[in-house]
């Protein structure tokens, strides 16, 4: 049989433009992500609401950059927002969630509050970790999010060890693995498929396919960029999904969880998304083009979406949206005035939390 | 001629076995390739195949005959149209040349029925103030010292489980698991695949959920593919995360070099670990400690690392019998008390240090040994409240020299104790070379009695 056209980034590219696909010609027919829900009402408000309060907080925590009061790296998720929010609407309490280093969406998505986080990222004593993690790296075992990695896909294995958990105490809890195209390329991720096939472990791969692994875009890093089937050679079924469409989201997110509770083992969700902003802070993005960035965000924006469907649909109206919009900015600058104002950890800090 | 059949050798540090069962009798026919024998080593029951065609003319060793030395004539083939009466009766000792391992540095089992061997270094009750005066001690090895600490520990808490190559249904590549998967069932006893990377991260994953995962390499060695995880993972997700989560688990394994296994098999890792702030690092000698430290590293809420050494494997010593003996992580252990100089040493460093102090003691030096047991947390004021006594300090081990654990214990003794110090420190360790594989190479490559004594007497200026 003649390789599928899917696996080639044309098949990508135009896959992420229909509300979901299934590209797996050997992925289990169950499998389809087809049960697409329209977003009521209600939803569409919760997912505005969620998608929103990420990209004004990251555009906030890019302008304390800038000012020099977050230091270090600081990898920014505007674009990505609809993976999070989809994926936490599909989860019930008690899912872990783990992911790498571009996290403070995660954080938001999973509940984790504002302000802890900011102040995490300005290096104070009320940040999640007391200052002591920074942008990357920050937990909380209350909202069952398990970090914040810095390393390159190690957050995978430590996912799997979260699923192997669950399966150990027989609980109903699916551990949510989120990471990127980049970290797809590491040797780790395949171990720790084979074990969890092999284990049946419930676990949700999700791989956050922005396109560029830090400057390397997936053309030139990868031999088979159609993610979803990474997991094929362990039998582990593949989806790709519209990362920027909120409601295919979850809607894959349901399925995929419904997989890993009733027993079947680990499932790939392959997000097909968009970072607008660098790698990092201190990333000009020269190895894409401007076009390119303004076209996705004019014509593709998971955010801009909702909102329009919630105009057309009559469900919230102008003055309505910017209420909401004032609610978010009013949290976002009280983080931010938080975190600013916020005292740096006490010196007594830095020979705790070494040892229990 | 007659053929002579000879006990062999089945593992890089099989020095004995015993010969379970004869699969042949006297005046059958065999040809290569034959099961003529089983042999019981210390990790496996073993078949023996015939090498040459003939009759078998005389079993000399009779079946379940133990502490069978390698190289031991076990019987006699014959040839076509040879007699059984060619045959000279008394079993052999022990061929003399090629030994696989220096015969100075063997290690042995205690009760060795037929071999003119030391003596073991007993642990001296005692000196160890953790085991109460008087308990009954039963002698067993480090091996089954280790097994029974994992069971205990098993059978206290449902959340201790071990993963790793060969654990369970193969009962352990060294037979440290074995049993294990009989009372504990597959879910607690898991053979993960040949994936160190991997499954370290599941283990630590599994840990910051609330398990107690005890992770058995299969050699420290391999654990280099797994490092990532165990210090970017392990160590330092209790820091980053302001104290709200850490991983409760044991890395434990074989450390160091066993025997003739080259360069890639024969690192001692102690050093490395030690370098970490965030994990707890273990590297006991005895059985006593073996135990105790373990169930206690088991219980533990850090990451600790368990160095463990193939050759102490087989070694026996006295173990307290005591329901629940659990021994303090980084606390040291006076093994034997003396004045004139202090040795410090861990692990398997014990086996030369202890046989020094025996000769220096002949000679008339009296030295304090102090077996560290933990590299971190270190208990320096142990080795510094010796050193103010004697004035003279030696350490000994087999890991690199260069940012050695000695290295260490010396310049934090220069640091705190300089005025006390009579001689400068002398740091025993491995040479600054890969591990050879020629047995005089590898001999050489390894520290040895004789540098530990001639140590001690330099620092003595004696």
């Amino acid at each position: 049989m003649a390789p599928s056209k899917n696996a080639s980034v044309s098949g990508r590219r135009s896959a992420a433009k229909s509300a979901t696909k299934t590209t797996s010609k050997s992925a289990p027919k169950e499998f389809t992500g087809k049960n697409t829900p329209d977003f009521g009402k209600d939803e569409d408000l919760h997912a505005y609401r969620e998608m929103l309060l990420i990209r004004r907080f990251e555009e906030k925590a890019g302008q304390l950059y800038g000012m020099g009061f977050i230091g270090g790296f600081c990898h920014l998720y505007i674009g990505q927002e609809a993976v999070v929010v989809g994926m936490q609407m599909a989860q019930k309490d008690g899912d872990q969630v783990i992911t790498a280093y571009r996290d403070h969406g995660h954080m938001l998505a999973t509940g984790m509050e504002a302000r802890g986080v900011m102040a995490e990222l300005t290096g104070r004593r009320g940040g999640y970790s007391k200052g002591k993690g920074g942008s990357m790296h920050m937990f909380s075992k209350e909202k069952n999010f398990y970090g914040g990695h810095g390393i390159v896909g190690a957050q995978v294995s430590l996912g799997t060890g979260l699923a192997f958990a669950n399966k150990y105490r027989g609980n109903d809890a699916v551990s949510v693995a989120y990471f990127g195209d980049g970290a797809a390329n590491q040797g780790q991720v395949y171990e720790s498929f084979n074990m969890a096939a092999l284990w049946k472990l419930p676990i949700v791969y999700i791989v956050e396919n922005n396109r560029y692994a830090m400057g390397t875009s997936t053309a030139r890093a990868t031999a088979q960029s159609n993610y979803s089937l990474r997991g094929s050679g362990f039998g582990i079924p593949g989806i790709q999904v519209d990362g920027m469409d909120v409601r295919a989201v979850k809607a894959a997110g349901d399925e995929a969880l419904e997989h890993c509770r009733s027993g079947k083992g680990p499932i790939i969700l392959e997000m097909l998304t968009y970072r607008y902003r660098g790698h990092s802070m201190s990333d000009p993005a020269k190895y894409r083009s401007k076009d390119e960035v303004q076209k996705m965000r004019s014509e593709n924006d998971p955010i801009e979406k909702v909102k329009n469907r919630l105009i057309e649909n009559g469900w919230a109206s102008e003055d309505e949206l910017k209420t909401i919009d004032k609610d978010i900015r009013d949290i976002v600058s009280d983080s931010a005035d938080f975190a600013q104002n916020d005292p740096e950890p006490d010196v007594s800090e830095l020979y705790t939390d070494i040892l229990l | 001629m007659p053929i002579d059949i000879l006990m062999p050798a089945l593992s890089p540090t099989m020095e004995e076995g015993t010969l379970s069962k004869w699969l042949k009798n006297e005046g059958d026919k065999v040809t290569s390739g034959d099961v003529i024998a089983e042999i019981e080593t210390d990790k496996a029951t073993m078949e023996v195949e015939a090498v040459d065609e003939g009759v078998i003319g005389k079993l000399l060793v009779p079946a379940g005959t133990e502490n069978v030395k390698v190289n031991t004539k076990i019987a006699v083939l014959l040839a076509e149209g040879e007699s059984a009466d060619s045959i000279d009766v008394a079993a052999e000792a022990p061929k003399p040349e090629a030994p696989a391992v220096p015969q100075e540095e063997k290690p042995t089992e205690t009760g060795s029925a037929a071999a003119p061997v030391p003596a073991q270094p007993k642990v001296e009750t005692a000196s160890d103030p953790d085991i109460p005066a008087g308990t009954e001690m039963v002698t067993m090895t480090v091996r089954e010292a280790l097994r029974d600490a994992m069971a205990e520990e098993m059978r206290r808490d449902e959340d201790v489980f071990i993963m790793g190559e060969e654990v369970a249904e193969y009962q352990g590549a060294y037979k440290i698991t074995q049993g294990l998967l009989q009372e504990f069932g597959p879910r607690r006893v898991v053979d993960t695949p040949i994936t160190e990377h991997g499954f370290a991260g599941v283990g630590v994953g599994a840990a910051m959920a609330g398990l107690k995962p005890i992770v058995e390499f299969m050699t420290f060695n391999f654990a280099m593919q797994a490092i990532d995880q165990i210090v970017n993972s392990a160590a330092k997700t209790l820091y980053m995360s302001g104290g709200q989560m850490g991983a409760p688990i044991v890395f434990r394994g074989p450390n160091g070099a066993a025997a003739r296994v080259g360069a890639q098999h024969s690192q001692d890792y102690g050093a490395w670990y030690s370098h970490i702030p965030g994990l707890k690092v273990v590297q006991p000698y005895t059985a006593a400690d073996a135990k105790g430290l373990l169930k206690a590293a088991i219980r533990d809420p850090n990451p600790v690392i368990f160095l463990e050494n193939e050759i102490l494997y087989g070694h026996s010593f006295e173990v307290p019998k005591l329901d629940d003996f659990v021994l303090p992580i980084g606390k040291a252990r006076i093994h034997k008390q003396g004045k004139d100089a202090t040795v410090v040493s861990w692990g398997i460093g014990m086996t030369y240090a202890t046989k020094a102090v025996d000769e220096l003691s002949k000679e008339g030096i009296d030295v304090e040994l102090i077996d560290l047991r933990t590299l971190r947390p270190m208990d320096l004021p142990t080795v510094i409240e010796s050193v103010k006594k004697t004035g003279r300090l030696v350490t000994v081990e087999e890991g690199f020299p260069q940012s050695s654990v000695g290295t260490e214990i010396a310049t934090r003794v220069m640091q705190q104790a300089f005025d006390y110090l009579d001689a400068p420190i002398l740091t025993i360790a491995g040479k600054d070379v890969p591990m050879p594989y020629a047995a005089n190479l590898e001999k050489l490559a390894l520290p040895n009695v004789g540098e530990v004594v001639q140590a001690v007497k330099t620092v003595c200026y004696k």
